[in-house]
């Protein structure tokens, strides 16, 4: 192009600045594509969730049992097509800050009910056959560095107290991109055997697959009208619902971390924006040489913007790069406590627009002004 | 001989456009980084109040909260003749508990949050000494009444006073709201355990936790002996406040990470701001620091002379980042505890330590930015600078 000459010279006029601005705009994007992740983190429930499969948990509260014998009515339920039951394990691994979820699942259904958790078949009849036996999701495992055939030892309150070593029989993965790979499987029979009188034969909450996903509503309430009225009345719900009742709780942190977050990334943007404007104004003076040596208004034009795009195209690109490679590091500062977080592909196309879009608005603005300005006046200005 | 500091606030009025941007991001990153920390200590310090340094909490061996803790109405027994345990007027002070979650709808959305609901002793007044009945009553052993919480009381639907609800197999009435001083308990709706217990189909010989009230907070260690050496128990004695302090572990950290992250990109982006900021002020004074090094000034007296003027801006910016985020302080907000999986109302707690540790952030952000540029005005060649236009 026959003008990159001078829009190069004028982009390294003042290398510091150059490099200045530019570092802010990537200090702004990191900002924003963590913020994205840490926000699809927290709501991830409900975007994995299976669209076929319902959630069935006691009436009266989230931690109270339901009998065994439900799972037989509820799999008599037309649109049902498998029915699988959990407990939750709350086990401790060597320390409570190694917390990953541990259910205590039933073998025959898990893996008609959960499709998308896959175990090869030779470590799933490994599973099946081992009374001690345990199934962990690949990130757990990698989190730990366990591999197949490790002995698990997890203190429990349960099973006479103390700690119980599982056999690391098999390792699941999700064929769902984000899926939760963090849960840790354990045996249902050892479990009921040895749990004590009240948690006998019962269940913690009841997973069920159906035919087809318009049947959900049809069949949730037909499993709530069937146990109404008896001891232990359910409550039925899309998994995507369940996974939104506890998304929604936590609702204010995420509402203020991205408040926060929000707001300065826009005040990041403004500044920055701001500093490039008034580069373009300092340097009036030259514009008007160029338009009183015969340049067009829309050359001029065309000179501010290419600078301050390109600016802006250079610093977003470096910060979602920087990105790319931190939230990685941030990702392992927070397992545990949040779901894996995820850079997606859409979310870096939005934050490179949203850096161009800056950079066309803040040369927009003084582009137009030397567009239009009168030459006489301009040059008369020191 | 050092420049005068009034030359420096006064070139910063002179230079206040350029001024405000550096004092913005400052104050913004300062503010971030208080309201932050002060989430995570509010969440913290909510937990930690809940317990209190001369009550006990006794659990089944090995469980990490009341939730998957379970103790036979056979080890209360037990456990209530052991020594160090105070007595009152009506036997020793121990409150065997129920904990359960129900779900209730939240005022502000109508959608349910798991509120925790805890079954205690009628004397539990005596043992949680720090807890007091606001409005109201302490509900009567043997009778389906319920006493809330003062933030149950306003962030639940139908925990008015007087109201009734249905929780379990039984209908409930309000009979009073306590206050327990900020801590979880007052996002908790208590009553009688025996009788929580018949409306949730538990067995009533087994309660989750006992918590018992000490002679002194030192009599803790010789109940702990007694009580785990004992062949007939299989339990765990905490001091009531470690077990608290424990429980908020996991969102603290939460919190910590995800804000000092935050807070961390946005310093970088602030230390940007203020090099901006005084680069451009010693570059468009080159003449000015020319004219004061031929004066005889130092090069040493310039590099403090701008380190001051950068500390200073940036002592405002920290400054009004902190007035900034103050009315934050007090502000109550609610989400759900990890450990527990029920839903916790907590308040924003900024401490002077907290307000010192920002205008201290503030400060080494301002020196970071101010010390480069400082250096190159204390290096620039006198004469040529003087020749400038």
């Amino acid at each position: 192009m026959k003008f990159r000459g001078l829009i190069f010279a004028n982009l390294f006029r003042k290398k510091l600045r150059l490099i200045l601005t530019i570092g802010s705009f990537a200090v702004a994007l990191v900002l924003f594509t963590f913020l994205a992740v840490v926000k699809s983190a927290f709501s991830r429930g409900t975007e994995i969730a299976g669209e076929d499969r319902l959630v069935v948990v006691s009436r009266i509260g989230l931690m109270q049992l339901m009998p065994i014998s439900h799972r037989d009515k509820i799999l008599a339920i037309p649109g049902v097509k498998a029915v699988t039951h959990n407990h939750w394990f709350g086990g401790v691994y060597q320390d409570e800050k190694n917390f990953f979820p541990q259910f205590v699942i039933d073998p025959e259904n898990q893996r008609q009910v959960m499709t998308e958790l896959v175990v090869p078949d030779d470590q799933w009849n490994n599973f099946v056959k081992d009374r001690m036996g345990a199934i962990a999701g690949a990130r757990t495992a990698a989190r730990f560095h366990w591999k197949i055939g490790d002995r698990i030892p997890i203190k429990t309150t349960l099973y006479g107290g103390g700690s119980s070593e599982f056999n690391l029989d098999g390792i699941y993965h999700s064929e769902r991109p984000g899926g939760d790979e963090s849960q840790f499987w354990l045996q249902w029979k050892y479990f009921d055997e040895n749990a004590p009188a009240p948690v006998k034969s019962t269940a913690g909450w009841y997973v069920v697959k159906l035919n087809s996903p318009d049947d959900a509503v049809r069949v949730a309430k037909a499993i709530d009208e069937k146990f109404a009225n008896s001891a232990f009345e359910t409550k039925s719900e899309t998994e995507s619902a369940f996974a939104a009742y506890f998304a929604k709780q936590f609702g204010n942190i995420e509402l203020l971390i991205l408040t926060i977050g929000g707001v300065v990334f826009f005040t990041l943007l403004l500044v920055t924006g701001n500093t490039m404007a008034i580069s373009v104004r300092e340097r009036v003076g030259e514009l008007a040489v160029l338009k009183a040596i015969g340049f067009s208004g829309r050359a001029v034009l065309f000179f501010v913007l290419a600078e301050s795009i390109i600016i802006a195209f250079v610093g977003g690109v470096l910060g979602l790069t920087l990105a790319y490679l931190l939230i990685p590091v941030i990702g392992i500062a927070l397992t545990g406590l949040l779901p894996p977080l995820i850079l997606s592909k859409t979310l870096l196309t939005l934050g490179l627009g949203f850096a161009l879009l800056v950079g066309v608005v803040s040369g927009l603005l003084p582009g137009i002004g030397a567009m239009r300005m009168r030459v006489v006046n301009a040059l008369r200005r020191v | 001989m050092a420049i005068p500091i009034i030359y420096n606030i006064r070139s910063v009025k002179a230079r206040w456009t350029s001024t405000i941007v550096a004092v913005a991001g400052i104050a913004g990153t300062v503010g971030v980084f208080i309201a932050m920390l002060s989430l995570a200590r509010g969440f913290r310090a909510t937990l930690v109040s809940s317990g209190s340094a001369d009550n006990a909490l006794i659990t089944r061996a090995g469980a990490t909260s009341e939730m998957t803790s379970g103790v036979s109405i056979d080890s209360v027994k037990i456990i209530q003749d052991a020594p160090g345990i105070a007595r009152g007027p009506e036997g020793p002070l121990l409150t065997q508990e129920a904990v359960l979650m129900a779900p209730i709808p939240l005022r502000s959305t109508g959608t349910d949050a798991n509120v925790e609901l805890r079954g205690v002793s009628p004397n539990v007044l005596a043992i949680r000494s720090n807890i007091q009945i606001k409005e109201g009553r302490m509900f009567r052993p043997g009778l389906s009444e319920l006493i809330v919480g003062k933030n149950a009381n306003t962030t639940y639907s139908g925990l008015t006073l007087g109201s009734t609800i249905g929780l379990g197999s039984v209908r409930w009435q309000v009979v009073g709201v306590f206050d327990a001083g900020g801590s979880a308990f007052d996002s908790e709706v208590w009553g009688d355990a025996h009788l929580l217990n018949g409306a949730y189909k538990r067995p009533d010989t087994l309660s989750q936790s006992v918590t018992v009230h000490l002679t002194s907070p030192a009599a803790l260690q010789q109940l702990k002996d007694s009580l785990t050496s004992d062949p007939r128990l299989n339990v765990d004695v905490t001091r009531e406040i470690d077990y608290y302090a424990k429980q908020s572990t996991r969102m603290t950290t939460l919190i910590t990470t995800l804000g000092g992250f935050v807070a961390a990109i946005m310093a970088i982006g602030a230390v940007f701001g203020a090099l901006n900021t005084m680069y451009s002020a010693v570059a468009e004074r080159g003449r000015e620091i020319a004219t004061m090094r031929a004066l005889g000034f130092g090069a040493a007296a310039v590099v403090l002379s701008f380190s001051i003027e950068a500390l200073l801006i940036s002592f405002i910016g920290g400054g009004i980042g902190c007035l900034a985020v103050l009315p934050l302080n007090g502000l109550t907000t609610s989400t759900m505890n990890f450990q527990t999986f029920s839903n916790l109302a907590f308040a924003f707690k900024i401490t002077p330590e907290l307000l010192v540790k920002g205008i201290v952030f503030a400060l080494v952000m301002g020196l970071i930015g101010g010390l480069l540029p400082a250096v190159r005005a204390a290096r620039l060649p006198v004469a040529t600078a003087l020749r400038e236009l």
